[in-house]
């Protein structure tokens, strides 16, 4: 693939330098296909042994009851415990993740206390989660005084959840173009109004997109929910009140016992949470891809 | 809708100070409070996080019978508490340096792969193929790293320690396969996405005037790389690669659930053993009592203090970069 074989009046390329161009065109192609094969791996497991227990009792039924070797039972509790923090930990990011991205972009530009919020966000991104965990544990549970709870470990998982949706907005916000907003503002539309009728709107596919990809980041998230959240086998609606179950509590409390039954029902949660995930991958890009310019 | 009816929250503390914005109505200066409020809170989690965590810890420091950095102990919970982070220290950087020396050059293998060999309709899928790998949750590879990947990586390491167990780090008895290399393998995994992902975006911002004037020399497909991409994009690899450290640091569940832990600080990284922060943190916080969550949260405080050095440093070096280009 030498580019300048085609040139006769050059000698051509010499063997050394090609034999270095096709040795290092191997190894890239290689470590492509060392990155496929943990995924396919990963994928088929978890398809292959989920299957086994995939079944209508594992999402109509809890493990209330369900003696440590025994089989049947299933995620019910799991999966509304998950659906419930999820749903309150976005109603605490999306808000002030969208507000402060809306400040990043239309009111700061520039400032001071942008720079410096910017730069947080991107520490805030890297933050492990664990420590969101322990300091919801620290705050909340020891300082405060509530017990485990839902809400506990929703407040955890929207610590999570903030820089990526601000990034992701901010991102979306910047792309409107600046005409729409000088046309609202020659209309003598306040500032206000032309932002949240004008660039929110034009941003608003966008925005959906990066949440929905911060969802599906923190619907995985294991260590703060064991700190906050902690386990039980039994159905809890109330998220405000006493221990709930989440899917990737779940897995990692079934993982942990030792026969084959809990095993197939840490797979099968596995193959129930991967669903979830990638629906809401695939949703968020399709949501991106059907984007259209706005029309009036 | 008139523009008093919009309540959003947040603080209304700041008040006056707000600038004149536009027609000065009621509704700007709420809508700019509001946003600037949001924006303050988001400062305010991170110093709530560093506050609330030493607060908790103090009382645990000050109870700790032992030298908290140097002892290996855990037993915060006995009458007389002893526990040091030194092992787990230990444990935490040596699974994340192995971690970070399998993935970096994998990840910018993948990166040169997709920014420069594959074929141009394919490169965006073929990125997306790699993010999947991170929308993978972290329990998931445990449970994977447990079930299926730890008696694999036990035959590895046999063959490793019998044909090469005169290299000091393969030594040492009964080897297993939830060791702290599997630890690190199953890290590599989780952290290649985002190296990935950084880099082949410092590669797609490579001038193609520089491109094309090395190829244009003559240069091969590699030499035009090596000397016009990997240069340019150097700090932006270095970077790309401590946020993959930072993410290894922390990386809990995963962790907790490969690594059989054993007391002591260990070279053999193909013995079952070892311990990390948070793996430490997951795995004992439910039997901890009252100094136990103390002492845990002390620890998850040094946790916490040094990715956020790590992530400093590769953030202040991609902001180093966006002033010279």
């Amino acid at each position: 693939m030498s580019t300048l074989n085609h040139q006769p009046a050059l000698s051509g390329v010499s063997a050394g330098r090609k034999v270095k161009d096709r040795v290092v065109q191997v190894l890239v192609y290689v470590a492509f296909l060392l990155a496929l094969i943990p995924l396919i791996s990963v994928l088929w497991t978890v398809i292959s042994k989920g299957l086994k227990r995939f079944d209508p009792e594992f999402f109509t039924h809890s493990m209330n009851g369900i003696g440590a070797n025994d089989a049947g039972g299933g995620a019910y509790h799991a999966i509304i415990g998950t659906v419930e923090q999820v749903l309150l930990a976005s109603v605490i990011a999306i808000p002030i993740g969208v507000l402060t991205a809306v400040y990043l972009v239309e009111y700061g530009r520039d400032s001071r206390l942008a720079k410096v919020v910017s730069f947080f966000v991107d520490v805030m991104t890297g933050l492990p989660s664990i420590v969101a965990g322990l300091f919801v544990l620290a705050f909340w549970l020891l300082l405060l005084g509530f017990s485990f709870s839902g809400f506990a470990g929703a407040m955890a998982l929207s610590i999570l959840m903030m820089p990526t949706v601000v990034r992701a907005a901010e991102e979306m916000l910047k792309l409107v173009p600046n005409d729409l907003r000088e046309a609202s503002f020659a209309l003598g539309v306040p500032r206000w109004r032309t932002i949240c009728f004008v660039v929110l709107p034009t941003a608003f596919t966008g925005i959906i997109t990066g949440i929905m990809l911060a969802i599906a980041r923190v619907m995985g998230e294991t260590a703060p929910l064991l700190l906050t959240v902690f386990v039980t086998s039994a159905i809890n609606n109330s998220p405000f009140q006493g221990p709930q179950m989440a899917l990737p509590l779940y897995i990692f409390d079934q993982a942990g016992r030792p026969n084959d039954a809990a095993i197939n029902r840490a797979w099968a949660a596995a193959l129930t949470l991967i669903v979830l995930i990638m629906l809401l991958n695939l949703v968020a890009r399709l949501i991106a891809r059907l984007r259209k310019p706005v029309s009036r | 809708m008139t523009s008093d009816t919009l309540e959003q929250g947040a603080t209304g503390a700041l008040g006056g100070r707000g600038r004149r914005l536009g027609t000065g109505r009621m509704g700007d200066r709420l809508f700019g409070i509001s946003t600037r409020g949001s924006a303050i809170v988001l400062l305010l989690i991170i110093a709530a996080i560093a506050v609330f965590l030493i607060a908790k810890a103090v009382p645990a420091l000050k109870a700790d019978k032992a030298n908290f950095l140097t002892s290996q102990e855990w037993n915060p919970d006995a009458a007389e508490p002893r526990f040091g982070i030194l092992q787990l220290a230990f444990g935490t950087l040596m699974s994340s340096l192995m971690a970070l020396i399998i993935a970096t050059p994998v990840a910018i293998g993948i990166a040169l792969f997709i920014a420069f060999y594959s074929p141009r309709r394919l490169a965006s899928g073929l990125g997306y193929v790699v993010d999947l790998l991170a929308a993978v949750p972290s329990v998931v590879y445990g449970l994977w790293g447990l079930q299926f990947f730890v008696p694999k990586m036990a035959s590895v390491a046999n063959f490793l320690h019998d044909d090469f167990g005169w290299i000091p780090l393969f030594g040492g008895d009964s080897v297993g396969g939830q060791s702290l290399l599997t630890a690190a393998v199953v890290l590599a995994i989780m952290i290649l996405p985002i190296i990935s992902s950084i880099s082949r975006e410092v590669f797609l911002q490579v001038p193609q005037a520089n491109v094309e004037a090395a190829l244009a020399l003559g240069a091969t497909r590699w030499e035009v790389i090596r000397m016009a991409v990997l240069p340019f994009g150097r700090s932006g690899m270095v970077s790309a690669a401590m946020l993959g450290l930072g993410r290894a640091l922390g990386e809990t569940i995963a962790v907790a659930m490969v690594l059989s832990t054993a007391a002591g600080i260990s070279l053999h990284i193909l013995r079952p053993g070892g311990n990390t922060f948070a793996a430490n943190i997951a795995n004992t916080f439910g039997m901890a009592g009252n100094m136990g969550r103390g002492a845990l949260i002390a620890s998850g405080l040094v946790l916490f203090v040094i990715t956020l050095i790590v992530n400093m440093l590769a953030r202040a070096i991609v902001a180093r970069r966006k002033e010279f280009v």
